[in-house]
């Protein structure tokens, strides 16, 4: 609902993300090795300060899940110039909005604020990237607040626990299995001093990017980032971001989670898939074609036309792909069955249709449609600074050059139908699969009974 | 465009007298709209929206107008559903349809060098929908789908809950997108009965940013809108307040207990608006440093977020909060909120918090204006809200304005922890 946001799982739309190309872009780096990134915006004096730290959920040392978040929600404690909660107290006092977020491979602040106050916030980022103070009561009051999350955001909701089930077995030797949130046995247990253990190292000048959007000169930002950010040292600890990969996946995973609090089961299926790789993103952008084509448009999408118009045996389908991660990323598809099918009918119809895709190809004009979207996207996304300045963020963070990040929609105008087949077919492979049914835990009627529905209503 | 604004506001850091480039366009045909032009960027951004919504709809035909915007884009003139979204997709445009309880909204999004063929296709969809059998039938699967989910959703559980109980019979008590029984007795004929009775001309309101000129908005409104009908179904009454206080417990298998509570609120052309709107964002604003947020969650651990709300309809005026929290903590939570409901009654604020609060509220109002599509969307909220075309220019002072003695006169007023009901929806210990 509020707050320093954690574990958000994007599953945005990768075709509608900003066009880089229009603004201006300008990358330096200062002598301690911090990485900035300043895109100007002068349509509205406003400026968004994003700090990317290169560090996330899948970097935590075995057994501490919840650290790289836990940690973030710990940044708005203070430091020995700014005091506990005053940050957020500070920035709000300028008018200004600030929050935080955490993913699987990086850790970012930012804040929103009024253009000439970007020297104020600067200073208070640059002071917590080194100076971070935790007192215990901070930790403890703070761990409650990230238990309450994890219980109102996945412990409250069957669909997220199926996801989080279904992401252990998809990923059998990769830390992306371990949810961001973490597992509540060991969130319980994170300290003061595992914080902070991970705090000295991984956040650090030499780890991060800085990024700087909207209504600012490069110089200008040039001057107050080697004021405030400049005189801080960097770490020794950082070390390349080798994780435990992937074995050949030999077999598909299969799991049921029944749950009263389910209303309409549901079959979700992912595939282990190719992420974007540094100076190749030529796959990633075909899976995310294919994505488009598969479930991308409720009436013109693949999976929509079989499954909810000529069959009629789904109320709902959608195919998902985000290939902007460091190591393997997943290509997912849900359907939720019309009333009175079954999971294991809506699945058999779901592999009937993709094996029929497989075989004949998409639909030329589709594709076109497609393209046409993502040129349109380049002008529709220039009125959202701040979804630009993710982009580039986000890019960075995993490894990303920027001409990988400004070619993207390039790459993925480019893609073919001959590149969607060769991805689809390397991809939507059931060894590579989980398959998830979210169902009620007895064999109820898919529809829910009349005396159900006037009981809430009373 | 916003520069002007911004630099009073910063600049002085006093009440904002300043200037956004809103105008006022009557089409050829009469239809008026609010605009900002701005030729950065070749697009353009339309919100429009039709008083009325789900609150027109009788008891028996429960949640129609909400399948009837559902099905807007389902097929229009000569196109079935798929033809309409290959055309629109091949425009590169975007439309959205949704169904509130006072208003039936339509976003447009669309390019410059396709205008005209991206309005003559929204006009299809609001002018000329076909409402075919078997689209009806299918979207009303995954309305009935969507329904059978809020049943089991607490959130929705706690609000529908909290609405019966505020306001009984009146459309607000019920909500908009229908039960079960009347979304499947619903027929097409009901449909298109709905289309009529909301989407009409005298009761539009049209707002537009972006890449377009005044007198081309007028024309493009007359080819949009101008073969609407001239009137549609008349509004609704008052709703009834009957809110009782206390606290009503629904149990619901779940590791943590949803609340949502609230009082009777303050009407937008109450002359002690602004103080309490300013009141609100001190106890339950969504930042960090509001009272709420620092006792319940920054202090105890007892949330993850809460945040309360100044929400006024047509036809009602409410003081709105909610949060979660486990059902072992719930109890001390509600106490908490119920303290300091009663607190800032009896004491108000300190002048320091009312200048924070007063710095927080003026200085990120301008950032709102941050987009054509969200300066279109502000504009059409406030000319159904039936502000004067200059109130981006007044409203900072009326939020400077707000005197101490103000926020004790008000405080006392508004917060009545006597009235507080919570609806709590779980398993909680202690309730």
């Amino acid at each position: 609902m509020l707050g320093r946001s954690g574990a958000g799982i994007a599953v945005a739309l990768a075709l509608t993300l900003p066009a880089l190309a229009e603004e201006p872009v300008t990358t330096f780096t200062l002598d301690n090795g911090l990485n900035v990134v300043v895109i100007e915006d002068h349509r509205a004096p406003v400026v968004v300060q994003m700090i990317w730290y290169r560090v996330g959920a899948a970097d935590e040392p075995p057994g501490h899940s919840g650290i790289a978040h836990f940690l973030e929600h710990l940044m708005f404690k203070g430091t020995d110039k700014v005091g506990p909660n005053e940050f957020s107290g500070t920035v709000e006092a300028q008018g200004g909005d600030d929050n935080a977020f955490t993913s699987w491979d990086y850790t970012a602040y930012f804040q929103r604020i009024a253009a000439d106050r970007l020297g104020l916030v600067m200073e208070m980022e640059a002071d917590r990237m080194r100076n971070l103070r935790l007192t215990e009561d901070d930790v403890t009051t703070e761990r409650q607040v990230i238990l309450e999350e994890r219980a109102q955001r996945t412990d409250s909701d069957p669909g997220a626990l199926l996801m989080e089930q279904m992401r252990a077995a998809q990923f059998m030797n990769h830390p992306y299995g371990i949810p961001i949130i973490g597992w509540r046995h060991e969130m319980e247990q994170l300290s003061r001093e595992d914080a902070l253990e991970y705090y000295q190292r991984f956040y650090a000048p030499n780890n991060a990017t800085l990024v700087i959007a909207g209504d600012v000169e490069p110089e200008t930002v040039k001057a107050l980032a080697e004021e405030h950010y400049g005189p801080l040292a960097p770490s020794d600890g950082i070390v390349p971001r080798e994780r435990p990969q992937e074995p050949p996946q030999l077999a598909e995973r299969r799991l049921t989670l029944a749950d009263e609090r389910v209303s309409d089961p549901y079959v979700f299926r992912t595939y282990l898939a190719p992420e974007r790789d540094p100076g190749d993103q030529k796959e990633a952008a075909a899976l995310t074609v294919l994505a488009e084509l598969l479930g991308g448009n409720g009436q013109t999408s693949v999976l929509a036309r079989a499954l909810q118009f000529d069959s009629q045996v789904a109320v709902y389908t959608s195919a998902f792909y985000s290939g902007t991660s460091i190591d393997d990323a997943t290509f997912g598809m849900a359907v939720i069955p019309a009333p009175g099918v079954s999971l294991e009918q809506a699945e058999a119809e779901l592999d009937r249709v993709l094996g029929e895709f497989l075989e004949q190809g998409p639909d030329t004009a589709a594709l076109e449609r497609i393209r046409t979207q993502v040129r349109a996207g380049e002008i529709y996304a220039r009125d959202d600074v701040e979804a630009l300045a993710r982009r580039y963020g986000e890019g960075l963070s995993v490894g990303l050059s920027r001409a990988d990040i400004e070619g993207w929609d390039e790459a993925l105008s480019a893609v073919t139908e001959a590149d969607v087949m060769a991805a689809a077919h390397k991809v939507l492979d059931r060894r590579n699969a989980v398959t998830g049914w979210l169902t009620q835990p007895e064999p109820a009627a898919a529809e829910a009974t009349p005396a159900a529905a006037t009981e809430v209503q009373e | 465009m916003i520069r002007a604004l911004f630099a009073a506001v910063l600049a002085l850091a006093l009440p904002a007298q300043a200037e956004i480039p809103i105008k006022e366009v009557t089409s050829p045909g009469g239809i008026t709209a609010w605009l900002v032009e701005d030729h950065n960027i070749p697009f353009t951004a339309l919100e429009i929206q039709f008083r009325g919504g789900t609150s027109l709809e009788a008891p028996d035909k429960r949640g129609v107008v909400n399948l009837m915007t559902a099905t807007l884009e389902e097929g229009a003139g000569d196109m079935d559903s798929r033809g309409f979204a290959e055309a629109r997709d091949a425009l590169a445009a975007s439309f959205s349809f949704d169904a509130g309880a006072d208003s039936v909204g339509v976003s447009a999004q669309f390019l410059t060098e396709n205008r005209d063929q991206a309005i003559d296709l929204l006009r299809e969809a609001l002018v000329n929908p076909r409402f075919d059998q078997d689209a009806v039938d299918r979207v009303r699967e995954q309305v009935l789908s969507n329904l059978r989910s809020n049943e089991k959703d607490p959130g929705t559980i706690a609000s529908e809950r909290f609405d019966l109980l505020a306001f009984g019979d009146h459309p607000y008590g019920s909500s908009g997108d229908g039960r079960i029984e009347t979304v499947t007795a619903l027929t097409r004929d009901d449909v298109v009965a709905a289309h009529k009775a909301t989407l009409a001309r005298d009761r539009v309101f049209v707002a537009a940013a972006g890449d377009i000129t005044g007198e081309e908005l007028g024309l493009l409104l007359d080819r949009l809108l101008g073969d609407l009908p001239a009137t549609g179904a008349p509004q609704p009454a008052q709703a009834p307040w009957l809110l009782p206080p206390g606290v009503t417990v629904q149990d619901f298998p779940s590791p943590q207990s949803t609340v949502f509570f609230g009082q009777k609120g303050i009407p937008r052309d109450d002359p002690d608006f602004f103080p309490a709107f300013v009141l609100n964002e001190m106890l339950g604003g969504g930042r960090f440093t509001a009272r709420l947020m620092t006792e319940v969650r920054e202090k105890r651990g007892l949330t993850y977020g809460i945040g309360t709300y100044i929400v006024n309809m047509d036809h009602a005026d409410m003081l709105l909060g909610q949060f979660s929290a486990s059902n072992d903590k719930v109890a001390e939570a509600i106490k908490v909120i119920q303290s300091e409901w009663g607190r800032i009654g009896r004491e108000g604020v300190t002048p320091e918090e009312l200048d924070a609060t007063k710095t927080y509220l003026t200085g990120s109002y301008p950032l709102r204006f941050d987009g054509n599509g969200p300066i279109a969307s502000i504009l059409v909220g406030m000319q159904m809200d039936g502000m004067p075309i200059d109130y981006v220019t007044t409203r900072n002072s009326k939020v400077e304005a707000v005197t101490m003695e103000d926020i004790q006169r008000v405080a006392a007023r508004l917060f009545d922890p006597e009235a507080l009901q919570f609806v709590v929806v779980g398993q909680p210990e202690g309730l």
